[in-house]
């Protein structure tokens, strides 16, 4: 057995509220090896994003902790870099500078002409040479995230984490990206921790699914190990019975182990993307 | 060529000369002129609905200096104000090319030449506009360089934030007729040398622009930089970057469409404050002026008076579209339409 390359152990997390402290996360242990994707799924409110921010950095675990390669995560880094949902771009800058700012912090010492190269780089590692000097606002949808990616992987991170980076995007933009994903991540074997809604993109992409139970205190259900051969592809595998096996997995453990109790009908797990039933569609220009 | 200049008189906040542009590039003719119209032809109409009820209003409105001057009354003075700058100019010129007649005279006789001295006529209605000019913006740039780095200091520290807001609010209402004797005294005290650089009535005038421009620029950078998306500040903690590159990459351009609104509010406000400082603080510029027109009280000081107010006006318009300008071109959404 390989030595654990990302450990979150015992992890709980409470925030204060005026109604004393609301327990988020409880117990939360998770080992994760180098190269490895993870996907954690779970319905909305069950804390998944506090995982995430946890290991970013961005939160303090109440008890328990994370340990990256032998030392424990105390503060937000470049080692940890995040893709937001929103790819919280900078609007006043081009997408080249969006991306130029991550490595100038992170490669100090590198020369001006090996910064500028690593940047291009990383844009053409997401397909986007050819927007480099324009601004977010220029762009649509599915490219802004692109090169919130390239900028996220411009910092070399020893683990990449993705706030469900494809949430905001349609259905026939999100498949494309994660097509592009897996293209990237079959050449680079970066460790991925993502989080997502949907249960084909998580099938698809993972190689472990960790499924989260309902908060409060919530913690994880149930780790499915996702043994499909790479490179895998969406059509092929949409008559596997293996993809449709985990897919069944996961959607039980979703609607029928830990079937939100309450009444809100916004529960947004989307199940099938080739019923193409998605609302958001403001972003279909071509990724 | 023709898109560019529509694109620059939207910027500008020109937008009624738009179908003008269309109309001369031959876009749709007809459709063109009923816009003009719209956006040129209304304004016109009001503006001489409102000529005529000026002028029937003035008839009939007779004041101790005579009657309210009406549209042409006025007219006629700011002629005559013209006449007099010219006249002043033509004087000073005479008198420097006398002085420089004298010294040729004195070096021709192999004599030292006079030193020359400067033209001490009092000041003109345009010098004067120059004069506020130049104290309203002498004003409001310490007033911009005081309120910026405490907007962000507080938009970034809620401690802070809590601590000043108290002060802020209770001083950002006071009138400038209040602050001015306090400021006055304060000048006299501290400003004291035999040769002084500028005169204290200017400090004295500009400081009470800046006690009284400083609060929107202020609460606009305050709010702007706490209201920075949170996203923004995280990816900032993930690049570790130090607390100036924060501000100046990440917070500064951040809430700089909100600093633009403050500073236009805050020319605006300075502006008006101005004129009220000038009159009491005897700075020489419109403010003065209206004031020495007032005192002096003679039958054409009204229809003065009508022609500073309307100079005022068109000052304070002009200052806000530039205003405007740079807040639209600072702003991130484009879509936005700014007003």
């Amino acid at each position: 057995m390989s030595q654990t390359y990302l450990d979150i152990s015992g992890v709980s997390i409470e925030f204060p509220t005026p109604a004393g402290p609301f327990k988020a996360l409880d117990n939360v242990n998770l080992k994760i090896q180098k190269g490895e994707f993870i996907s954690l799924i779970g319905h909305s409110g069950c804390g998944k994003s506090t995982v995430l921010n946890i290991v970013a950095g961005l939160y303090d675990a109440t008890q328990g902790g994370v340990i990256l390669q032998g030392k424990q995560v105390t503060k937000p880094g470049p080692d940890r870099a995040v893709v937001f949902q929103n790819h919280s771009l900078f609007p006043w800058l081009t997408c080249y500078d969006n991306v130029r700012l991550a490595v100038d912090q992170v490669f100090k010492k590198k020369s001006k002409k090996e910064r500028h190269e690593w940047t291009v780089h990383n844009l053409e590692l997401v397909h986007m040479g050819h927007a480099m000097n324009k601004r977010p606002d220029e762009i649509s949808g599915g490219m802004k995230q692109r090169i919130g990616i390239a900028r996220a992987l411009a910092m070399e991170p020893k683990v990449l984490l993705m706030d469900e980076p494809f949430g905001a995007l349609d259905a026939l933009t999100r498949a494309h990206m994660q097509d592009s994903l897996m293209e990237i991540q079959a050449e680079l074997n970066n460790t991925v921790i993502m989080i997502t809604h949907d249960v084909d993109e998580a099938v698809l992409l993972s190689d472990k699914i960790v499924m989260m139970t309902n908060g409060p205190a919530a913690t994880i259900g149930e780790i499915l190990t996702v043994e499909l051969e790479r490179p895998r592809d969406r059509l092929v595998l949409a008559d596997d019975s293996t993809y449709n096996h985990y897919r069944a997995e996961v959607l039980r453990f979703l609607h029928e182990k830990h079937a939100k109790k309450d009444t809100k009908p916004a529960s947004k797990i989307k199940t099938d993307v080739k019923k193409n039933n998605d609302t958001n569609n403001n972003n279909n220009k071509a990724a | 060529m023709i898109n560019s200049s529509i694109r620059f008189l939207e910027l500008t906040g020109m937008n009624w000369l738009i179908p003008l542009v269309n109309l001369m590039a031959g876009r749709n003719p007809k459709a063109q002129i009923t816009e003009l119209f719209k956006v040129i032809g209304v304004p016109i109409a009001a503006f001489a609905i409102f000529l005529l009820l000026w002028s029937v209003a003035a008839k009939s409105i007779v004041t101790s200096l005579g009657n309210l001057p009406g549209p042409t009354q006025t007219w006629a003075q700011f002629e005559s104000l013209v006449e007099e700058h010219r006249a002043s100019r033509e004087k000073e010129a005479a008198f420097y090319q006398r002085q420089k007649y004298r010294n040729e005279k004195r070096i021709a006789k192999g004599k030292e030449p006079k030193k020359i001295r400067a033209y001490t006529g009092a000041p003109t209605f345009f010098d004067q506009i120059f004069t506020s000019l130049y104290t309203v913006f002498f004003g409001f740039f310490i007033a911009t360089a005081i309120a910026i780095p405490i907007g962000i200091i507080c938009g970034l520290n809620t401690t802070i934030y809590t601590g000043l807001n108290p002060l802020i609010q209770i001083f950002r209402p006071v009138s400038p007729l209040a602050w001015l004797p306090i400021v006055t005294m304060v000048v006299s005290a501290v400003y004291t040398t035999d040769d002084p650089l500028v005169p204290k009535s200017f400090i004295t005038s500009a400081l009470t622009v800046t006690l009284c421009s400083l609060w929107p620029t202020l609460i606009n950078t305050t709010v702007g930089v706490s209201s920075i998306d949170r996203d923004f500040i995280n990816v900032c903690r993930v690049l570790q970057l130090n607390w100036i590159n924060k501000i100046f990459k990440v917070v500064l351009p951040a809430s700089l469409p909100m600093i633009f609104t403050g500073l236009r509010l805050s020319l605006g406000v300075g502006w008006m404050v101005l004129i009220a400082a000038e009159m009491l603080a005897q700075n020489p510029g419109l403010g003065k002026f209206v004031w020495d027109e007032f005192q002096n009280g003679s039958s054409n000081s009204l229809g003065r008076i009508l022609v500073a107010v309307f100079v005022i006006g068109c000052i304070g318009f002009l200052l806000d579209r530039i205003m405007l300008t740079l807040q639209k071109s600072v702003s991130h959404d484009k879509t936005q339409d700014i007003r």
